[in-house]
């Protein structure tokens, strides 16, 4: 993978969320599209999750080499989900809502935010002694 | 007119969603290994999610700021831009947290549903975090 893929992968993120902007006015990110889902049914949300899972689907089909699970035991699984679930609900964000959106908007909370779980991530994963 | 403006309001939603999964294959997020790899910084630092990421800002970046001359979004009476601005105990815990899952895992959202029916771990992965966004809901 070349830097160049890497960052039209990236552009194809950008205008997802774009889009989303462009036709709905809302900055988004998948912690608060989820976390919104549960609290409220709305058909824009179920449309972009539709989107993101069906077709999440086919990628697989399409790209196996791409996928792969987490090495970790069942417990850390669980533990880390709760973690992700919980954090993003409550720092309002994750890796698109704050990393892209926030960030590209210059947002402060986003930019502390982002430093933040990056740091706690690279910290978690050094504890646990790097890549497995 | 109205149902077609309707129509045309989903299928957008769903393209910008099959944009975002294509993203995040085509870039490798949906390999935890290389998100892990990216946490790294002190063992096998693989720089790629950077790159993603840059170039997800830089493109967003562009259009959010490109789009303020629009008086309104196509769909939806106003844009609704986060207010937001003071530094809160539960943005630096929130992140603090939802960081270490993430680095546990090597999962966050976003690459998760899309790969939510690969394996069964990914699959009890999203009910936990479904779970935890649940909880959360009671400290808002």
């Amino acid at each position: 993978m070349n830097i160049a893929y890497l960052i039209i992968a990236g552009a194809m993120l950008g205008i997802s969320v774009g889009i989303v902007f462009i036709t709905l006015g809302k900055v988004v990110g998948i912690s608060g599209i989820s976390k919104g889902l549960l609290q409220k049914v709305e058909s824009w949300r179920i449309a972009f999750l539709v989107g993101i899972i069906g077709s999440g689907i086919l990628f697989q089909i399409l790209f196996p080499q791409n996928f792969d699970t987490p090495k970790t035991g069942s417990f850390a699984l669980i533990l880390g989900g709760l973690f992700v679930g919980f954090g993003t609900s409550l720092c309002n964000g994750c890796t698109c809502g704050h990393g892209i959106c926030g960030n590209a908007r210059f947002s402060q909370r986003s930019m502390i935010a982002t430093l933040i779980f990056i740091a706690t991530g690279a910290f978690t994963v050094w504890m646990r002694g790097g890549v497995q | 007119m109205d149902a077609w403006r309707c129509a045309m309001k989903t299928l957008l939603l769903i393209l910008a969603g099959i944009l975002f999964s294509a993203g995040l294959t085509l870039g490798g997020m949906t390999d935890p290994k290389k998100v892990i790899s990216f946490l790294d910084f002190f063992g096998n630092w693989d720089p790629s999610l950077l790159f993603v990421l840059g170039g997800a800002v830089v493109t967003f970046c562009a259009i959010f700021h490109g789009v303020a001359r629009l008086e309104k979004p196509i769909y939806a009476p106003s844009f609704e831009i986060p207010q937001q601005r003071k530094i809160t105990l539960k943005l630096i815990l929130g992140a603090a947290l939802f960081g270490i899952g993430w680095g546990i895992t090597g999962l966050c959202p976003g690459p998760s549903l899309v790969s939510m029916f690969l394996s069964p771990s990914i699959f009890y992965f999203v009910i936990a975090m479904g779970v935890g966004m649940g909880f959360a809901r009671y400290f808002d």
